[in-house]
């Protein structure tokens, strides 16, 4: 029987999967010829503790009425979804080579009725925390479930939208408790530099001013997410809002702070460049 | 093929009236108590959208989203997600107007049985002129996979519109309207999601009609009736999913077709049954509507009557429209309508 305790792996196997989940981004990009690398890499830890220590769900019942929920809102950053739905066993690993081409369960973005264990269809952007906020007034204010998490994940470049803002209130004023969210600072959107194309500024000072419990910090280490998902959970008087700094383009020293990886993929010669350094980087 | 029950009063000076959103209403409250996993949500405009009826006998299932559109369609997808049938309300010019796309991605993509609540449809809104006359909505709706697109015509097809969303949960549109408009179904009057009307048969003509002005195009079938035009009235309360064969049954029989919506004619529900005549039975069709254009303040009746929207003018206009078609095609090949005309 799945419990909390027996999803939970150790820091150090947290870290390799991260990195296996890096390597599984680059060969599906390479293979798909389209789509984002920069986001994903950044995300790669964020994913490995949610879904390999700190969500409880089920891979073989993808539905189950006790799980925890998670929303990625950035849709554009499906790789790592994929990659870390895949490790824990929603589909076969190989099927990650399906990425983007007809017929494949992996679309683009993802798609809730292609592929079991989605929450939900995203991609538009900034439509997820308000998604997540539902669910979680269901189990909060309706249903009075306790012990079920709502996890979302937005990129920084996302929270421009208006939308965002409009979830923010909402789940402030109702205090959900239960929801956790995640911000995937990376300082990098589409056309450059967060603070260039449209400044977030003091991003602690928003949300707290929205009544949210924020925490500020690395998002590229397993240790930190656990902390900062342990301290959520203590404020059940407030959502949380995690402001998780993450490097984009993480361990693929080319693509690392350039916000010009955004919405690229590897050729097959730069993946192959990239796999060889992911290997570096997580031999023992 | 049994008689739709009309109200007898139902094109007396004695017909009554209440506004479309009364019979929601009245349809969210008793969905409520038949099933609890319906929820409703609003964006501060509890009273006028009619959920207070709902929110007073179930606080605990309403929730209050503030202005915020896209908040309110995408709070009912997460909470559809947690298993709740949810019912988002506000003015149809800013739901859907204002989250067209979350309501797109989020509700029909991810097949959640989101319901988009559109009160205060038309021009009947009168003086608030037309950043608030929602126009566009049938047009905007109708395009999206996976949409249910419901415009009742009285408050009591609201009424039963709004419980059989609730019965059948899926993503949908249902439009209202703010003014009180004629009473003229009855509690026995069928309504079935998908399915349209023969509400008035007759021989040489199909008025097919959505809405508010499926009204007006009894009256001017009524009209018309008195100049020897024999108008089959087709009620079309589900715009989408089309009723094809109650649609295409009628102008296979008259050969020409007059629509009627409250709403631009682009897109309407006047394109969709040239969409579906052109392929399967095509004949002429006159849309009417609003014509490319926008509405302005003004009292509800001033504002039909100007845009010519009322059953007189509309059985005028569709005269005219037949006996132009008639006597161009009448030089060719006369048709039973040229001989009803010559009468």
């Amino acid at each position: 029987m799945i419990t909390r305790e027996s999803v939970v792996h150790s820091d150090e196997d947290l870290k390799r999967i991260a990195g296996t989940i890096r390597r599984d981004i680059i060969s599906m990009l390479a293979a798909a010829k389209s789509g984002h690398s920069a986001g994903p890499l950044g995300m790669a830890e964020l994913l490995a503790v949610l879904y390999f220590h700190s969500m409880l769900h089920d891979p073989q019942n993808p539905d189950w009425d006790k799980r925890d929920v998670f929303y990625l809102s950035n849709g554009h950053t499906a790789p790592v979804l994929y990659a870390a739905m895949a490790r824990a066993g929603y589909f076969p690993v190989d099927e990650l080579q399906t990425l983007r081409q007809f017929g494949s369960r992996l679309q683009g973005h993802p798609e809730r009725l292609a592929l079991p264990g989605l929450e939900s269809t995203s991609g538009p952007l900034g439509s997820g925390l308000s998604q997540a906020a539902g669910y979680a007034y269901v189990l909060q204010e309706i249903d009075q479930v306790n012990q079920r998490w709502v996890y979302t994940i937005m990129g920084d470049g996302e929270i421009n939208e208006g939308n965002v803002w409009e979830a923010a209130m909402f789940a402030g004023k109702y205090a959900l408790g239960n929801l956790i969210a995640f911000i995937d600072r990376n300082n990098i959107q589409i056309d450059g530099s967060t603070e260039d194309v449209m400044p977030l500024r003091d991003l602690r000072g928003k949300w707290e001013s929205f009544d949210w419990h924020v925490l500020e910090i690395d998002g590229n280490n397993v240790r930190s997410i656990i902390d900062a998902i342990g301290l959520a959970k203590a404020v059940t008087a407030k959502p949380t809002m995690i402001i998780a700094n993450t490097v984009p383009g993480k361990g693929v020293p080319f693509m690392e702070y350039n916000h010009r990886w955004h919405g690229m993929p590897p050729t097959s010669e730069q993946a192959d460049i990239a796999l060889l350094a992911l290997e570096g980087a997580t031999a023992p | 093929m049994t008689a739709f029950p009309l109200d007898p009063r139902a094109l007396t000076n004695d017909v009554s009236s209440e506004p479309i959103r009364a019979g929601f209403g009245r349809g969210l409250l008793a969905a409520g108590e038949l099933d609890e996993r319906v929820v409703a949500l609003c964006a501060d405009l509890t009273d006028s959208t009619q959920m207070h009826l709902f929110k007073d006998r179930f606080p605990r299932r309403f929730v209050q989203v503030g202005v915020a559109e896209q908040n309110l369609v995408t709070v009912a997808s997460g909470m559809a997600r947690a298993g709740k049938i949810p019912f988002t309300s506000s003015y149809a010019a800013f739901s859907p107007g204002r989250n067209w796309e979350q309501f797109k991605t989020t509700a029909a993509l991810n097949d959640q049985p989101v319901t988009i609540v559109g009160s205060h449809a038309g021009i009947n809104v009168g003086p608030d002129g037309a950043t608030h006359q929602m126009l566009e909505d049938i047009a905007l709706m109708r395009v999206i996979p996976n949409t249910r697109v419901i415009a009742p015509a009285d408050s009591i097809e609201a009424e039963k519109a709004t419980r059989a969303l609730a019965s059948d949960p899926g993503p949908s549109y249902i439009r209202l309207a703010r003014d009180a408009t004629p009473v003229f179904t009855t509690a026995d009057s069928p309504f079935e999601i998908g399915k349209a009307y023969v509400l008035r048969s007759g021989t040489d003509i199909s008025i097919i009609t959505t809405g508010t002005m499926t009204y007006q195009g009894l009256l001017a079938a009524e009209i018309l009736a008195d100049r020897g035009l024999s108008a089959e009235v087709v009620h079309v309360p589900t715009i989408k999913p089309l009723d094809e064969e109650t649609i295409l049954n009628s102008i296979r029989k008259t050969r020409y077709a007059a629509t009627i919506e409250e709403a631009q004619i682009a897109g309407g529900l006047g394109s969709a049954v040239a969409e579906l005549a052109s392929l399967r039975c095509p004949i002429p069709i006159d849309r009417f509507g609003m014509k490319d254009r926008f509405g302005e303040s003004g009292t509800p009746a001033k504002l039909l009557e100007v845009f010519r929207l009322t059953g007189p003018q509309l059985a005028d206009d569709i005269e005219q429209c037949v006996r132009e078609r008639t006597a161009a095609a009448s030089l060719a090949a006369p048709t039973e309508v040229a001989d009803a005309l010559a009468h």
